[in-house]
């Protein structure tokens, strides 16, 4: 663990980061986003690495990231899907955009598809609401007005993407 | 050489998901294509504030609005409009009655019928230039309140009768005396930017928008209640907002508006940001304040208020993004001008972000006073698809619905409260008749049981229990002895919960049976869900009489429940049914039926 923690390049980025912070008080969950940032997810080690670094216990940091939802402790898919079930998309139907995507993934909740390419998330508000109900793959690709006949379409243009590669 | 046009591009989260940036690349292109880029400068705005027309630009001097724009739309723009002079008449907005506008945001009631203070500079300047909001009387409010003594600076937003835009409404004036007569050597001023109702996006607008507004808000009431740091508490789901306020605050400290001896008055402030992590709790400031201290966001018992013990224990301030902007405005104009608007005891206008099932959505600021159906029906420009009003809900989870009949109601927060709701934050999401209520309920009470954060039991325990009887009866196994322990379950809830989520989550439960109890009952004796959204209580079928036979719903249904013929008939299978709607979506012809579960059940 110690010899990995020198010679890992994520732990080594972390590292920078925290020891440039001009003061660590209260930066438990900025730290945390870093690290998110960087790992993708915050699996066991990155939190008792963060723990022996701030100086607090690691169940601190374990209560934190469990507690608010933005953090992970699992991986997620390469596409990571977000479909909004906010107010504005829930009463356009954003429910059924959900289910749709799952069914045609062969998932039930947040977990990977089986070749790591996708995960889903149900999100709230994605601040597009005059478009709902939307989606959004990856970082940029947003998708409004669905309608659930849509989904196997845009899923199968991600997969094309890939399979191209 | 001088400019000729200014494009102002709407970037707003609406435009951007509608391909606002392709838009912007394909002008651009076309821009350089006829080297006009030293003559025409492309600036991208925040919101606009008219979502469903969206991507959307306008091309300055003239004041040309062109909507729903296309990549391919570029190049006809550039060669008519920018080069010979010529409004491009098919990108004109239209009016209902399908009449052509030719003229920008003054014509069109959507824009017509507001009054923009909050939303002042959304869509006229560019959020990253510091110089534009300048030019804007930007920071001049900051430089006249250092003229003055704290208390005057008090006095006058006191005297506004300005009301915490955050939900509750607590008096702004009020507040800050409050915590500038609490001794102490340190104060925070803390912005609440988790906008957490879901389905809301004003404070984001305004963030991405005209990002310098709210901090000099910020460094005003900073003075005013003697603190020298401030802290935006932004929510981690909005990356551009936290971009553009970090290039604010960048700008600001570089002009010496942010930082130590501000205009030379020998005043210090500073502001940072603090990202939140996807807690709706944070919201609330006791457990925002956990949260800022980088710890589990829950609630902590009041008194001590903020004002006296917030922050590191030391008096804080905590406001909403809507009152720190509005605060410019009040401290420039003056009092008056301000307390000139609204009702007797809401003052000024509030942000509304109107969605759901109406024809316009997007932000709209108006006058407080202003009816719902003067917001729903002439700003809104009423439910699409010809269908019926139903419902509009105000104030998020912690809000209520108002029907058809309120919907006359001047919005004030005194108004709003006496119908069982609340102002809120400022969403408001217009129902139609396709909407179940008791689906909605059972959606905000899914959303508080998720979010409370478990610490007492009331709210943890309670929510759950009243979500369970929910599900039931969406299922089509609730009885009549669940509808009274919900309301029994509402009030134990309201009056034990240690925080505002608790104390509030079962309003919509409450509002909805106080406006839809048939809805309930519908479900719970008949089996039957009146607006047909329930998937437990509908079937789909297949109208022999109007199908066509052109397979498309079959070629939708991800479990392959339809079959039939080319041309001929198709028919759906009611055990494969999974319910997904793809087919009503799909078929042209109108051919498939949403039906209630009993009668097809019946029938077969
Ligand atoms: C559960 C809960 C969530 C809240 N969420 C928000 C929010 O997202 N934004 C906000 O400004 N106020 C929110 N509030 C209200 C704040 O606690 C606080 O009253 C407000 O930020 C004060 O600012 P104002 O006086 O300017 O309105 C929430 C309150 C509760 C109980
Ligand atoms: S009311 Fe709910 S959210 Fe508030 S403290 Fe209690 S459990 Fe937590
Ligand atoms: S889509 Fe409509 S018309 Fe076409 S086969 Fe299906 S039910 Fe018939
Ligand atoms: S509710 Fe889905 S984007 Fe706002």
């Amino acid at each position: 663990m110690e010899n990995q923690t020198l010679t890992d390049p994520k732990f080594a980025e972390l590292d920078e980061f925290i020891d440039n912070l001009p003061d660590k008080k209260g930066m438990l969950i900025g730290v945390l986003h870093k690290a998110q940032e960087i790992f993708g997810y915050l699996p066991a080690e990155v939190q008792h690495h963060i723990a022996q670094k701030l100086d607090i216990p690691e169940s601190t940091v374990f209560g934190v990231v469990t507690f608010y939802s933005f953090f992970t402790m699992k991986p997620r898919g390469k596409y990571q899907i977000k479909v909004c079930l906010g107010t504005a998309c829930y009463v356009k139907g954003g429910q059924k955009i959900s289910d749709r995507v799952k069914e045609e993934l062969g998932v039930t909740g947040d977990e990977p598809t089986s070749d790591g390419l996708f995960s889903v998330q149900e999100v709230r508000c994605l601040g597009a609401c005059s478009m709902a109900p939307v989606m959004l793959v990856g970082e940029r690709d947003f998708y409004g007005r669905l309608t659930p006949d849509k989904i196997p379409q845009i899923i199968e243009s991600y997969r094309r993407k890939e399979n191209k590669k | 050489m001088p400019l000729e046009n200014t494009i102002l591009i709407c970037a707003g989260g609406g435009c951007i998901s509608a391909g606002e940036i392709s838009v912007k690349e394909a002008l651009e292109n076309e821009i350089k294509k006829y080297a006009l880029d030293g003559v025409v400068k492309v600036v991208e705005t925040g919101c606009m504030d008219a979502c469903s027309l969206g991507p959307l630009m306008v091309i300055y001097p003239e004041g040309v609005f062109y909507q729903k724009l296309k990549p391919s739309d570029a190049k006809e723009i550039v060669e008519e409009h920018l080069l010979k002079g010529r409004v491009v008449q098919r990108l004109l907005y239209k009016g209902p009655s399908g009449e052509i506008k030719p003229r920008a945001t003054e014509e069109i009631p959507f824009f017509t019928r507001q009054v923009r203070i909050a939303t002042r500079n959304l869509g006229v300047i560019d959020p990253a230039s510091i110089e534009e909001y300048i030019a804007r009387d930007g920071y001049f409010a900051l430089r006249k309140a250092l003229s003055m003594t704290p208390e005057m600076v008090i006095e006058e937003i006191k005297k506004s009768g300005l009301r915490g835009r955050g939900g509750a409404g607590f008096p702004t004036g009020l507040k800050w005396e409050l915590t500038r007569k609490s001794k102490s050597d340190e104060k925070y001023l803390i912005c609440n930017a988790d906008e957490g109702d879901p389905g809301a996006f004003m404070d984001r607008s305004m963030m991405e928008g005209d990002p310098h507004s709210l901090l000099e808000g910020m460094a005003i009431g900073g003075y005013a209640i003697g603190a020298h740091q401030g802290y935006i508490y932004v929510r981690a789901e909005y990356p551009l907002a936290i971009e553009r306020l970090k290039i604010a605050i960048k700008q600001a400290r570089e002009y010496g508006l942010l930082g130590k001896d501000i205009f030379g008055s020998g005043f210090d402030f500073d502001v940072d940001l603090r990202i939140g992590a996807g807690a709706f709790v944070c919201g609330e400031e006791t457990a925002l304040i956990q949260s800022v201290e980088g710890k589990r966001g829950q609630p902590v018992q009041k008194p001590p208020y903020p004002a006296q013990s917030g922050l590191w224990k030391k008096p804080t301030v905590i406001n909403n993004v809507e009152t720190l902007v509005d605060v410019p405005y009040i401290i420039n104009k003056g009092w008056e001008a301000f307390a000139s608007i609204g009702t007797e005891k809401s003052k000024g206008t509030k942000v509304f972000a109107l969605v759901g099932k109406v024809n316009n959505t997007g932000l709209v600021e108006v006058p407080m006073g202003t009816t719902l159906r003067e917001l729903i029906f002439d700003i809104g420009g009423g439910i699409p698809g010809g269908k019926r009003f139903k419902a509009v809900q105000t104030g998020g989870p912690s809000g209520g619905c108002i029907p058809e009949e309120y919907l006359d109601t001047p919005i004030d927060y005194e108004s709003l409260t006496s119908l069982g709701t609340i102002m809120g934050s400022g969403g408001m999401i217009v129902m139609d008749e396709d909407t179940c209520m008791v689906d909605v309920a059972r959606f905000f009470l899914q959303f508080t049981a998720d979010e409370s954060c478990g610490k007492c039991t009331p709210c943890r325990e309670g929510t759950r229990k009243m979500l369970s009887i929910l599900d039931k009866i969406v299922e089509g196994n609730g009885t009549m002895e669940d509808i009274e322990r919900l309301e029994t379950l509402a009030v134990t809830i309201k009056d034990t919960a240690l925080c505002g989520l608790g104390q509030t989550a079962p309003n919509p439960v409450l509002s909805t049976l106080r406006y839809f109890r048939d809805e309930y009952e519908a479900h719970v004796k008949e089996k039957r869900c009146p607006a047909k959204s329930c998937k437990a209580l509908i079937a789909y079928r297949i109208d022999p009489a109007k199908c066509t036979g052109c397979t498309a719903c079959a070629r939708a249904c991800p479990t392959g429940a339809i079959t039939g013929e080319v041309r001929k008939v198709h028919t759906i299978d009611q055990e494969k049914c999974i319910k997904c709607g793809s087919c009503f979506e799909v078929c042209r012809f109108d051919a498939v039926e949403k039906l209630d579960a009993v009668e097809v059940t019946a029938d077969t």
